[in-house]
């Protein structure tokens, strides 16, 4: 599904990539067949022993999760690296009343999906303007926006739990409901969506709206007709790494979501206690992890390139 | 990446050819303007007014107590200036005992913060190069690692920290792999370590991400230029690898600097709340408000919301880290630049002219 996408596409990283693998290949007909000696191979072993390596580090913890969630729930600190007997019941325990996780879940997807869907409303349009438009100031606007990203959340947090545990008399007692959470997670979510969408839309030629417009498109018709299919990728990867910051976001939620209806999956998960409250119930812990975890592990795989080069735009020129 | 580079060169381009008297005006600035206004209204709303708020907040304090007459809690709110910034420093606001001794709480917090961020940051660092070095290598199965290094960057980091729990668990399987009995999750050095291990763990495939693509960016051509020169591997990497890949390094190491500084997630997680060894300004700022001493907790936060500050301007300034990196405010930057240059030139020569002719 990945290679279907990437070859309609056709970034310039993988176009790149192509290039750079014609060349190896070129190179290795023409050029390399008398250097092929021990350290060609002596560097291939290494590259492969290191990419191993590479996979490895990143997935152990991961399959410790998984593996320690598919265990019997009184096995919980077992150390086997494979589960013997393998069980379902902490995945199926995970969901008991008592943890209120499936609630968590929802919670979770409805301020994730608000929060994304108004980033991206205030953010496509600004960051249209920033990546095409010609104006003063916009070196400090576009100063403003990354600053933001860099705040420390908890500055905003101390004011802002006073303002909404009805300190003020003029301020309505927003605790535990989905506003308290959508509204600071738009302080992180708004400048990141940004970010990403500035630099989608440079990448798009501004030839093409010069077309359309010599074609009789107003600025607005070029926008909606020409540049926002073609920026479809990228508004829809900036989607899926607003979503999972904000899904994966703790600090917020865990300051303004204190019921369990009102938790989001994360501050749930956190929050599972034993049945006699004293051992942690790693099993069903883990379990929740999965859960929490896995789509996103899925959405991050099947849009890998989409991904990378969304988390790269800002860095990279 | 080429295409934006396309166009930096047509917008220089296009201002060389019909030069105005103020360039930065195009007619487009009440559009731009129209279309940034919302943007920037909820900047100033979600950002802009509970800083204001935090920062006078910081500088009134709140006691409270039962009234005497009444027996009901009140709170009378005092100006108190500067004083709870100064209190941080003191042993006023109370002593921790850590590994670091026996310290008032927010230096504590703040040493804590600072040592996690000097110490994850460089391992973070050396990692995140490697792995880019070994994935700008790998020609087969760059995808499979591309997808693996991403896990731990979704992973949320409240449930890593919970996974690393169970993994730094006495009798968890970290202790079983040394064949030791470390008590990692109760508040010592070790779990100072336990936070690291568990940051680096997260986070180093996230600089080796970024720097890749940087590496990238690097034509072929330069090393086999070098290799003609008979440049050994280990000079190429000094020489020709890390000069050129430094623009890319440094915003990431930036990125995770400022993320590190501002970490709270993970210490939470997976140590826990007011354990001394591991609270960080964002904890400590977060337990205050949580126990309602807003005051305080807001002079804490807004001291880190100034270390941040003070750190990025560092990076910006020392390090020549280019986070706007907008070709047209570079554009306009240079075009400044040049004006001013060719004024001073000018001037410079019908001075000096006189006196030459």
């Amino acid at each position: 599904m990945t290679q279907g996408e990437s070859t309609t596409i056709a970034t310039p990283e993988v176009q790149e990539e192509m290039q750079t693998r014609g060349l190896s290949a070129e190179e290795m007909e023409k050029l390399s067949r008398p250097s092929r000696g021990g350290k060609y191979w002596a560097g291939l072993i290494l590259t492969i022993l290191g990419m191993g390596a590479i996979v490895l580090y990143c997935i152990i913890p991961f399959y410790w999760m998984i593996i320690s969630s598919l265990r019997l729930p009184t096995q919980g600190l077992s150390n086997e690296f494979w589960p013997s007997p393998t069980s379902t019941d902490n995945l199926k325990a995970v969901f008991e009343g008592r943890n209120n996780f499936g609630r968590g879940l929802l919670n979770s997807l409805i301020i994730s999906t608000v929060t994304t869907l108004g980033t991206l409303f205030f953010g496509i349009i600004a960051a249209y303007a920033l990546a095409r438009l010609r104006f003063r100031m916009k070196g400090l606007v576009l100063s403003i926006i990354i600053g933001c990203s860099m705040f420390p959340p908890i500055t905003l947090l101390v004011p802002l739990l006073k303002m909404f545990t009805g300190f003020y008399s003029w301020f309505p007692n927003w605790m535990n409901t989905y506003q308290a959470a959508i509204i600071p997670s738009l302080s992180f979510g708004l400048p990141l969506a940004v970010w990403n969408l500035v630099a989608f839309f440079r990448q798009l030629p501004v030839e093409l709206e010069q077309a359309a417009m010599v074609d009789g498109c107003t600025p607005g018709q070029a926008f909606r007709k020409v540049i926002m299919p073609l920026a479809a990728p990228g508004v829809f990867t900036t989607a899926i790494i607003t979503f999972i910051a904000v899904w994966n976001e703790f600090l917020i939620a865990r300051t303004f979501l204190t019921t369990p209806e009102m938790m989001t999956a994360t501050v749930s998960l956190s929050r599972f206690s034993g049945s006699l409250g004293y051992n942690t119930p790693y099993g069903t812990i883990m379990a929740a992890g999965v859960y929490v975890t896995v789509p996103l592990i899925i959405v991050v795989l099947l849009f890998q390139r989409r991904i990378v080069s969304g988390l790269t735009a800002g860095g990279v020129k | 990446m080429s295409n934006a580079v396309d166009v930096t060169h047509d917008v220089s381009k296009e201002k060389e050819r019909k030069p105005k008297k103020n360039l930065l005006s195009d007619g487009q600035g009440t559009l731009a303007l129209i279309l940034i206004a919302p943007t920037l209204f909820v900047i100033f709303l979600v950002v802009g007014i509970p800083v204001v708020m935090s920062v006078i907040e910081s500088i009134y304090i709140t006691t409270g107590g039962v009234n005497p007459d009444t027996g009901v809690v009140e709170s009378v709110t005092n100006f108190a200036g500067l004083q709870q910034y100064a209190d941080a420093f003191t042993e006023s606001a109370g002593t921790v005992l850590s590994p670091w001794g026996r310290l008032p709480r927010f230096l504590n917090a703040l040493i804590n913060t600072l040592f996690f961020t000097v110490v994850c940051i460089a391992f973070e660092t050396v990692l995140g190069v490697l792995m880019a070095l070994i994935m700008t290598k790998a020609f087969k199965g760059k995808g499979l690692v591309r997808a693996a290094i991403l896990i731990p960057w979704a992973i949320p980091t409240i449930v890593s920290a919970l996974m690393w729990q169970l993994v730094f668990n006495t009798s968890g399987v970290a202790n079983e792999i040394i064949g030791q009995q470390i008590l990692w999750l109760a508040d010592s050095v070790w779990s100072q370590w336990a936070v690291i291990i568990a940051d680096v763990w997260k986070t180093a495939p996230f600089i080796g991400l970024l720097t890749l693509a940087g590496l990238q960016t690097i034509p072929t051509d330069v090393y086999e230029a070098a290799k003609v020169d008979g440049a050994t591997a280990w000079q190429m990497f000094w020489r020709i690898t890390l000069p050129l890949v430094r623009p890319a390094l440094v915003v990431a190491v930036l990125f995770r600097t400022l993320d590190t500084l501002r970490m709270f997630d993970l210490p939470f997680g997976l140590i826990g709340p007011q354990k001394y060894s591991v609270e960080t300004l964002s904890m400590l700022a977060f337990s205050d408000a949580q126990a309602q001493r807003y005051g305080s907790a807001a002079a804490y936060s807004v001291m880190l919301f100034l270390l941040i500050v003070v750190i990025a301007f560092l990076f910006i300034r020392l390090l020549g880290a280019d986070l706007v990196s907008d070709p047209e405010v570079k554009a306009m930057n240079e075009a400044r630049k040049k004006q001013k240059a060719a004024r001073k030139q000018m001037k410079s020569s019908i001075t000096s002219g006189e006196s030459a002719t």
